[in-house]
């Protein structure tokens, strides 16, 4: 039977063979498609699994709870708090999210800000992300979002932590505080991912900043499945965080406190320290500001109070206030004079000395001077004169060599950050810095205190400790972080005698004991005496017309132009543990820096600070009077 | 094999014995690779059977009396509408142009009462019939002479330029490929064959000056460089890629595909199907899914060779290659070998459009097996 015509055949025959060719064809490219499968899952494959793996799984930082901050007798002078929170989750409003912060704002207090803020946090996030509406909130106003949750659509109550400053503004020079994280923050620190956690706080100021990285710990991380969009499914494990680590310090809380109350209202500071090793006790620059206002949040109005106050309450005086140290610093003077062969140096004092055409005049010149002087009276009754004449003897190479030794124009190294360096002059730096040669004159601008010299006040609580302890001690104010001691240097051998440190120790002794220019101020309790030594800064310069026409009295002039009252100080006489410098801004006439100075030690010694027990968790192996907590 | 004797041998063939003939092993192929689609449409709806699973077996099942009924249909009865069919699929084609909607930037549907055509689709066995009714009444030689193969082209021509303006660049080169495997495998000479390719390809640059669109251009760009754009229009391709990779060897199981769970596939109930299935089932089950198809190919260029009439074996062949055409595409294109064109994997992807047109398809071809000895004058093909 025939199928196929002849033309069918050739037909049938053409199609066949073209069929074969294409069918060949097929199975090439279905084996080239095998052949990419196979490259890209067996040969690829632990590639793409790993990018697969970089698709799913998120790591996500675990902020570890800061370390507390806590004085010599373990109270905690920073630590972290619960901050109680309301979140508000878009996807989860169901009347919508204008609608769910009006309900909320019906319970807690929001203002127009704050409700603007959210609204645009929310239109920035993905609608699953939590936003936070309000945080820091009291117990009462979140246990009422709690009561109202039922109506509360896509609201969620969250408890976070916080850094909390417990005695506020009375430790803000010393501990610091913690803030957002800067741009500027994050190009100077490490390279910490913690400084990206959004809401993460860093230290700014004082303890906090100095110590940050100690402070602040270990990241943890938590590895979460997130699906394309970001959204959380599940959390696949969890690296714990590691706490940032305790920070001691050797302060004294209730002598701080002590101390900040009764420089209530002035502009002032007062350092108080263990003269025999350095360690800080208090050390107060008023007026503060409350650390945790930076913590949650300063507002304009805040910052702008805090900026344009005259008493500069966001400078620490104590550190980075740079002042004529003034009489105080004739206890360095004499020390140098003592050492350099002038102790048994005889003044008279008429109320000037005069010195070619210029008249250096005593600050008793009225009273026509001070008459006989020696060492003692000369540092007692603060004669000018006599110091001029130290000076002239001295030269201002030796003045700066003994004022150097003592811890005069250079940073003590305090682990506080902002310290200023203060100045010392010699006569190398005043010939290169204004071309003019030192001036004998300059001298005795110098050893009175005034003139190039400029001092902070913990440089002069560390002359006034160095004096009364005869140790180079430097100040110190962390004990140990965590479970490591800070290192505390042996503290160099000075290079004056005994003999100078007696009649320095004596001649301070009769500033405040033997009717010396503090004697209304010695305490009169007996075995808490103290030794002294005042000082006035001065503002303004007095000009001659006005020294003839009658210097006006320091009370009759406006605040910002009244001298500085300085006060050096150490107790107890025989044998000094407590050493001070208190300085008070534009008020020295009544002497308040004196009257704090003497309440201030005679508390430290009824307290009897050093002698308490610390409760360190370690103690220094050379440590003498701790002993370690059980 | 067969000791029945043959029915078809019969000048008619009872339903009984149609029914005897269709291809029950095809059948069972095709149902095993839509299962495998079911399982991969639960799977990427996060273990559900809605809103994909559900419904597509539900196409598949009204696909299948489809097939059924399209294989008992007499040859001769398609090879008689092939030219109306055409006819009307490119008015449709006019149509959904001018009064189409649009979905995603293109114009390819028409809206029936409540039923969505796709004008596109039925062109796809339109042409093919239409093509295979032309080529069924020149003898080899006629193929190559000039003034019979410009009808032809013209009929591959028309619809390729309505479906290109839509725009849909994947049906048309569909669409092209079909209507010039026809005019090969009819014995088009390799005099035309040679030239044409030559021409096509010095007229890429022109196209790509003056006919793709921007978007077009751009997937272009984005695939010879994916990384240049990761998060944006490389984002398919580099997550299909992932996908396909990270499967490994044996796969991570089934619904244990992360990139299709987590959403990170892009289209990953349609196009991009198998992405999530080479993801939970790996280079093995890849491999057994290719064979699958490969098994399917088998049995359209089986049943064409078997043939008698000229106009079998094309429709056969055509729909064949058709079919291993959406597999190359599909295929090529989620591997990262191709651009990105729309492409569906045929019986995996999700789409009752698609999934009628290719069981509709298997039908025909069966049609073909069944009445494979029917025999047809030289005369009915050809334009009447």
């Amino acid at each position: 039977m025939p199928l196929f015509d002849k033309k069918d055949k050739s037909r049938y025959e053409t199609f066949t063979r073209r069929t074969l060719m294409v069918s060949g064809g097929m199975t090439a490219v279905l084996a080239a498609l095998g052949g990419r499968l196979y490259q890209l899952q067996i040969k690829d494959g632990d590639l793409y699994h790993t990018a697969a793996e970089d698709n799913r799984v998120n790591e996500r930082l675990v902020a570890p709870p800061r370390g507390r901050i806590l004085d010599r007798f373990a109270v905690e002078l920073a630590n972290n708090r619960r901050n109680y929170r309301v979140l508000l989750v878009a996807e989860q409003a169901s009347n919508g999210t204008a609608a769910a912060l009006d309900t909320i704002s019906r319970v807690i207090a929001l203002s127009d800000q704050q409700k603007k803020r959210v609204m645009r946090d929310l239109a920035a996030n993905k609608r699953f992300v939590p936003v936070v509406v309000a945080e820091n909130l009291s117990w009462d106003e979140f246990a009422l979002v709690n009561q109202h949750l039922p109506y509360l659509p896509g609201v969620q109550p969250d408890v976070g932590e916080t850094r909390a400053y417990p005695y506020g503004a009375e430790l803000s020079h010393l501990i610091g505080y913690v803030a957002p994280v800067s741009q500027s923050d994050k190009q100077t620190d490490d390279s910490d991912a913690l400084l990206d956690l959004p809401g993460f706080r860093i230290g700014k100021r004082g303890v906090e900043k100095e110590f940050d990285t100690e402070i602040r710990g270990k990241a943890g991380a938590s590895r979460v499945e997130v699906n394309a969009y970001g959204r959380v499914i599940r959390e696949l494990s969890r690296d714990p965080s590691t706490a940032g680590k305790d920070v001691y310090l050797t302060i004294d809380r209730e002598l701080q406190n002590f101390a900040d109350q009764k420089m209530t209202g002035q502009s002032a500071a007062c350092i108080v320290m263990d003269c025999q090793n350095g360690d800080i006790l208090a050390l107060s620059s008023t007026p503060g500001f409350d650390p945790n206002l930076f913590n949650v949040g300063i507002s304009n109005d805040e910052w702008k109070t805090l900026t344009t106050d005259d008493h500069k309450p966001l400078i620490n005086k104590a550190l980075g206030g740079e002042y004529p140290p003034g009489s105080t610093f004739k206890t360095a003077m004499a020390m140098a004079a003592v050492q350099n062969g002038l102790a048994d140096l005889q003044v008279n004092c008429n109320g000037a000395l005069q010195l070619g055409n210029n008249t250096f005049h005593c600050w008793a010149w009225k009273k026509g001077g001070h008459g006989h002087v020696d060492l003692k009276r000369g540092i007692a009754q603060s004669c000018d004169v006599f110091f001029y004449e130290v000076a002239r003897h001295l030269g201002i190479d030796k003045m700066h060599d003994a004022a150097t030794a003592l811890g005069i124009g250079s940073r003590t190294g305090i682990e506080i950050p902002g310290e200023r360096p203060g100045f010392m002059p010699n006569s190398e730096w005043k010939l290169r810095h204004t071309g003019i040669p030192w001036q004998v004159g300059d001298s005795l601008s110098a050893g009175i205190g005034q003139g190039y010299v400029i001092a902070t006040p913990i440089q002069l609580c560390t002359l006034a400790a160095r004096i009364a302890s005869g140790k180079a001690v430097s100040p110190r104010v962390v004990h140990a972080v965590g479970n490591v001691v800070q290192p505390r240097p042996v503290p160099n051998p000075l290079p004056f005698s005994d003999e100078a440190f007696q009649k320095v120790r004596e001649g301070m002794n009769a500033v405040t004991n033997e009717g010396g220019t503090a004697a209304g101020f010695r305490i009169a309790e007996p075995g808490f005496e103290m030794a002294g030594k005042t000082g006035t800064a001065q503002v303004r310069k007095i000009s001659k017309e006005e020294r003839a026409s009658g210097v006006k009295k320091n009370g009759s002039l406006p605040w910002a132009l009244r001298d500085h009252g300085l006060f050096v100080a150490f107790a107890p006489v025989a044998a000094p543990r407590y050493a001070l410098a208190c300085i008070t801004e534009h008020a020295s006439d009544a002497h308040p820096q004196v009257v704090i100075a003497r309440d201030v030690l005679r508390f430290a010694q009824q307290r009897d600070v050093v002698g308490l027990k610390t409760l360190y968790p370690v103690n220094a192996a050379s440590e003498q009077t701790g002993t370690r907590r059980t | 094999m067969n000791t029945r004797p043959y029915a078809a041998t019969r000048r008619m063939l009872s339903v009984t014995d149609k029914l005897f003939e269709v291809n029950w092993g095809l059948v069972l192929l095709i149902g095993i690779i839509a299962c495998i689609g079911f399982a991969m449409l639960y799977s990427v709806a996060g273990a559900s059977f809605s809103p994909w699973a559900g419904k597509q077996m539900a196409y598949f099942a009204v696909g299948l009396v489809l097939l059924i009924g399209a294989s008992l249909t007499d040859i001769r009865f398609w090879m008689s509408i092939a030219y109306p069919a055409y006819v009307v699929s490119l008015i449709l084609l006019v149509v959904v142009l001018v009064a189409g909607h649009s979905a995603l930037g293109a114009q390819r549907w028409i809206s029936v009462g409540p039923i969505e055509i796709q004008p596109s689709e039925l062109m796809k066995i339109a042409l093919i019939l239409a093509l295979a009714r032309f080529l069924h009444g020149l003898s080899v030689e006629d193929v190559s002479k000039p003034l019979r193969l410009l009808i032809p082209l013209v009929m591959i021509a028309m619809p390729a330029a309505l479906v290109l303006k839509q725009p849909n660049l994947g049906t048309t080169i569909i669409l092209v490929a079909d209507g010039i495997s026809l005019l090969f495998l009819a014995g088009l000479s390799w005099w035309w064959i040679a030239p044409a390719f030559g021409a096509v390809a010095s007229a890429i640059p022109l196209a790509w000056r003056f006919f793709l669109h921007d978007y077009q251009k751009q997937r272009v760009m984005t695939f010879l460089n994916p990384e240049s754009d990761a998060l944006g229009a490389g984002w398919n391709i580099t997550q299909a890629k992932i996908a396909v990779g990270s499967g490994g060897l044996t796969g991570k199981g089934f619904l244990q595909g992360s990139q299709s769970r987590l959403n990170f596939l892009p289209e990953k109930h349609s196009d991009f199907i198998v992405t999530n299935y080479a993801e939970e089932f790996g280079f093995v089950g890849s491999i057994a899914l290719l064979l699958l198809f490969a098994i399917v190919i088998g049995y359209g260029v089986q049943i064409a060779m078997s043939a008698r009439s000229q106009f079998g074996r094309l429709v056969a062949m055509g729909l064949t290659l058709n079919f291993f055409f959406y597999i190359l595409i599909n295929g090529a294109m989620v591997m990262g070998l191709i651009p990105v064109v729309g492409i569906p994997m045929p019986l995996l992807s999700y789409g009752g459009t698609a999934m009628l047109s290719v069981m509709f398809g298997f039908g025909i071809l069966m049609s073909v097996h069944v009445h494979r000895q029917v025999e047809i004058p030289r005369h009915s093909g050809g334009i009447i």
